[in-house]
């Protein structure tokens, strides 16, 4: 496999050109209906009314098969581009959304913790937080997995309108209102502390606003993503990425995934809208000869209960995570849960593989960076990703 | 009588007003000098009468996530509302520092409800005596839960909650020891809910509430609770969580912690010499009352540290400050309508997620607020909501502005009288000549002329956009 950079023979030898993009499932995606145990007998015991029928998935192997609405992810699976690592979880599980996604983004299980481990990243990538784009969020309010006290990460709603002001209409009163911003904060220093520190951050962020606004005018592609917002967030990704601004972790997010109720047609949607901009994407970083210095990961914060409650499902535990990126060495990590009774835990499906074991060979393969410090401890890593 | 109120009367009054309050207008203030400083006080410090201009009932009917108060985003729209709209601004100021101070999160409780319990709880006994506030906070079924003092059992202790009210509750590090932790524990045994085993398993697994969430109450278990003799800081008995806070509240490291705090929160982030004065004499108050927190603030507010210079816009607003502060003075929101909803996220964007803190420290507050993307969100939110003419709060500064600067108005007329409108703030001469520049390309503003009323708000925007305005 040949690569712009050459680092053929080591895998990913030329770390700094990596980037990591997160694809975060909110709500507790459905495991059970996204890689289908379809010749299980049990599946279609426990899922009378919640199911998808055996002629209907993708198979991928001797008896699990994707969610049809994956069409996009099933053809990067038949190019080897996609690792699904099964049973993916942590210990005690917590089928609390807000706990659950804490423990996943703190890379702590047993207590309340403060640093997102992509934040940590983010400071181990960019030690002296140069640039203020290493990493950056696509949607409002930063979430917990990038969130290190000194660590600057933008957060964009939408790149089309980022920055100061977002409200104005007027483009000429808007560019006075941005001249005046300026003058403001980049007035005389050295007389008080707190001044200074507010006149240096408004600068960062009036500098963070005009790259960034950069990139879509930069931006020429033949792919066109759909109008939903996990496309567009996508389209921002790419935007971003090829204007070469170093960012390294960005950062979306879809849902709600938590279909208690109506969840074939939600849950169906919703792959629609997550595999479509997933394929896109990828179709996008092709085009730009870009495939091998991206990884997509897509996690959820649990799955779901194994028996359904005639409509939908309720909150349950272990789960499926993905990984996509022209690097990867497809195939199936983790094993699959056994849903027999006598194996499930409370109702739901076993864990059998920390969720920490993937972000260390992220961290270490894809990133060069040392996990430990990262995901509080040492874990073994998966070949999904060459050593 | 006629009484003059002088400009230094006035700033004063706002100054209190945004420490002690969330800010007010300018008729508010000028009736509030008029009552005289320590009287204001005093009213502050003893609210009553309506607190909302809408009963909690009302605000319930019109918007129903406000009373289903099942989830995060519905209980956070009750409590910011409630803000926006209260007439007793340091009744809901205290709340806010509570919950900063004794910070307990959704995340692990999956019980809004118990939350506004919980910051109802500081609304009732937020003023009153500090042995009488830690043993309502221990009786507190959301902090049993957030610090898993139902797992606190006879022989087996489980230390959280005994740690944490040493360390970030009321003493501090350094003024203790493990020991005392451990004894402090054992007191607490046996205080939990009522069908404690239950209830946490329902927090652990939240799954679908179709019948919202069942109460929570306090319990004492009786046989649950260790009766053997304990010595916790010196002192020697079969204490109980009772004693155990009055042994606490009794320490100088103690009435240190509590005054240091009140006075970052109410004065200044950061505390120089004279800071270290005007704690000393808030630690006399403290023992003088009977640890009675009004007496600290009384002391606090009527202090010539605080009335100084020295004190004034000398502390980075909180997001929820930020929020409130602007909605409060644009006149916006004063129906519990669904956008309310929408400002609990803003100061969640902002960096602090009413009734989600970070951990069990809560917020690292002042400075640390402000980071590029917060401080973004920052001047976004209050440049839209002050630089809308349309707001009610805005159009009352303009006419404000028209009657008594005159018919037609210079760029720096305009601007000086925004600045002292929406403070008095002073600012720094390059903020001030940038907003000028801003203001000066459209010329003289005619005042009778209806565009005036934007031209008024533009610069009203900018000023909610400086450095200076990120300062209360």
């Amino acid at each position: 496999m040949a690569t712009q950079n050459g680092a053929t023979q080591n895998g990913n030898g030329n770390h700094d050109k990596k980037a990591l993009v997160v694809v975060q499932l909110s709500g507790g995606n459905d495991t059970l209906n996204t890689v289908v145990p379809y010749n299980d007998g049990l599946y279609y015991d426990f899922r009378q009314k919640v199911k998808l029928d055996g002629d209907k998935v993708l198979p991928i192997s001797d008896g699990l098969g994707f969610n049809p609405s994956m069409a996009p992810i099933k053809r990067l699976w038949d190019e080897d581009k996609v690792a699904v690592i099964n049973g993916i979880g942590y210990p005690n599980p917590n089928r609390s959304h807000f706990r659950s996604m804490d423990i996943w983004h703190t890379a702590l299980p047993d207590d309340i913790g403060r640093d997102g481990w992509l934040g940590l990243a983010t400071r181990e990538l960019d030690p002296k937080g140069d640039n203020v784009l290493t990493a950056v969020n696509f949607g409002r309010g930063l979430p917990r997995a990038l969130s290190v006290r000194g660590v600057p990460v933008a957060s964009v709603g939408n790149l089309e309108t980022y920055g100061l002001f977002p409200d104005m209409q007027d483009e000429m009163m808007r560019n006075f209102a941005l001249e005046a911003f300026s003058q403001m904060y980049g007035g005389s220093q050295g007389r008080d502390r707190v001044m200074d520190f507010l006149g240096q951050t408004g600068r960062d962020a009036l500098k963070g606003a005009d790259i960034l606004r950069t990139a879509p005018e930069r931006y020429s592609s033949s792919v066109e993503y759909a109008a939903n917002p996990i496309a567009q967030s996508l389209k921002n990704v790419a935007q971003t990425l090829f204007a070469d601004l170093g960012t390294r972790i960005f950062y979306t997010q879809h849902g709600s995934f938590d279909t208690h109720s109506g969840e074939i047609e939600t849950h169906s949607k919703l792959w629609d809208e997550v595999a479509g901009g997933i394929g896109d994407f990828y179709d996008d970083l092709r085009e730009h000869g870009r495939e091998d210095d991206v990884a997509i990961l897509v996690f959820s914060e649990f799955g779901r209960r194994i028996k359904d409650n005639g409509s939908g499902t309720d909150h349950g535990s272990g789960g499926s995570a993905f990984v996509i990126s022209g690097q990867v060495n497809g195939g199936l990590y983790g094993n699959y849960p056994s849903i027999a009774p006598e194996d499930q835990l409370e109702g739901d499906l076993q864990f059998n593989n920390d969720f920490r074991t993937t972000y260390s060979t992220l961290l270490e393969r894809w990133f060069g960076i040392d996990s430990g410090p990262i995901v509080n401890g040492r874990f073994e890593q998966y070949d999904f990703l060459p050593a | 009588m006629t009484t003059t109120t002088t400009t230094t009367d006035l700033a004063l009054m706002a100054h209190l007003m945004r420490r002690a309050g969330f800010g007010a207008g300018r008729e508010e203030l000028e009736e509030k000098v008029a009552r005289g400083y320590e009287n204001v006080v005093e009213d502050l410090l003893n609210p009553s009468g309506d607190r909302q201009t809408l009963p909690e009932d009302l605000i319930r009917r019109y918007h129903v996530e406000h009373s289903e108060m099942r989830d995060l985003s519905g209980a956070g729209a009750n409590w910011m509302y409630r803000m926006i709209t209260t007439n007793q601004p340091l009744e809901e100021k205290m709340a806010l520092f509570w919950h900063s101070l004794f910070a307990t999160g959704y995340a692990k409780l999956n019980q809004a409800r118990a939350l506004l319990n919980q910051i109802d709880m500081f609304r009732r006994a937020g003023f009153g005596r500090f042995t009488d506030i830690l043993v309502e906070l221990s009786k507190d079924p959301a902090m049993i839960i957030w610090l898993d003092n139902n797992d606190n059992h006879n022989g087996a202790i489980n230390e959280n909650y005994g740690r944490e009210l040493l360390e970030l509750f009321s003493m501090g590090i350094g003024n203790y020891t493990e020991d005392d932790v451990k004894e402090a524990s054992r007191a607490f045994t046996g205080w939990t809910l009522k069908n404690a085993e239950y209830m946490s398993m329902r927090a652990m697994k939240d799954s679908i509430w179709p019948y919202s969430r069942i109460a929570w109450h306090f319990e004492f278990r009786d046989q649950d609770h260790d009766t053997g003799e304990k010595v916790f800081l010196g002192e020697r008995g079969d204490f109980g969580g009772d004693e155990i806070v009055e042994i606490i509240c009794r320490q100088d490291a103690t009435a240190r912690f509590v005054c240091t705090r009140l006075f970052q929160f109410f004065a200044a982030d950061e505390i120089d010499g004279a800071g270290e004065a005007t704690i000393e004499q808030m630690m006399a108050s403290y023992f003088e009352s009977d640890y009675e927190i009004r007496s600290v603030l009384r002391t606090l507010f009527n202090s010539d540290y605080f009335k100084g210079e020295g004190a004034r816009y000398a502390r980075v607003k909180a997001p929820v400050e930020t929020v409130v502060g602007a909605v409060r003075m644009a006149g916006s929101y004063r129906q519990p309508t669904l956008g309310v909803n929408q400002l609990a996220s803003q100061a969640f964007f902002m960096g602090q997620g009413l009734l989600q803190p970070p951990t069990v420290e809560g917020w690292h507050e002042g400075i640390e607020w402000i980071d590029s993307g917060s401080l973004v969100e920052r001047v976004n939110f209050a440049a839209a909501e002050l630089g809308d003419a349309s707001n009610p709060g805005v159009r009352s500064i303009a006419d404000r502005l028209a009657r008594d600067g005159g018919r037609h108005q210079s760029p720096e007329q305009v601007v000086d009288g925004c600045l002292d409108l929406m403070g008095p703030l002073s600012v720094e001469d390059d903020t001030r000549e940038a907003i000028i520049g801003f203001a000066a390309q459209f010329g003289d503003v005619d005042m009778d002329d209806e565009d005036s009323r934007q031209a008024v708000a533009n610069v009203m925007r900018l000023i909610a956009s400086s450095k200076e305005y990120q300062l209360a």
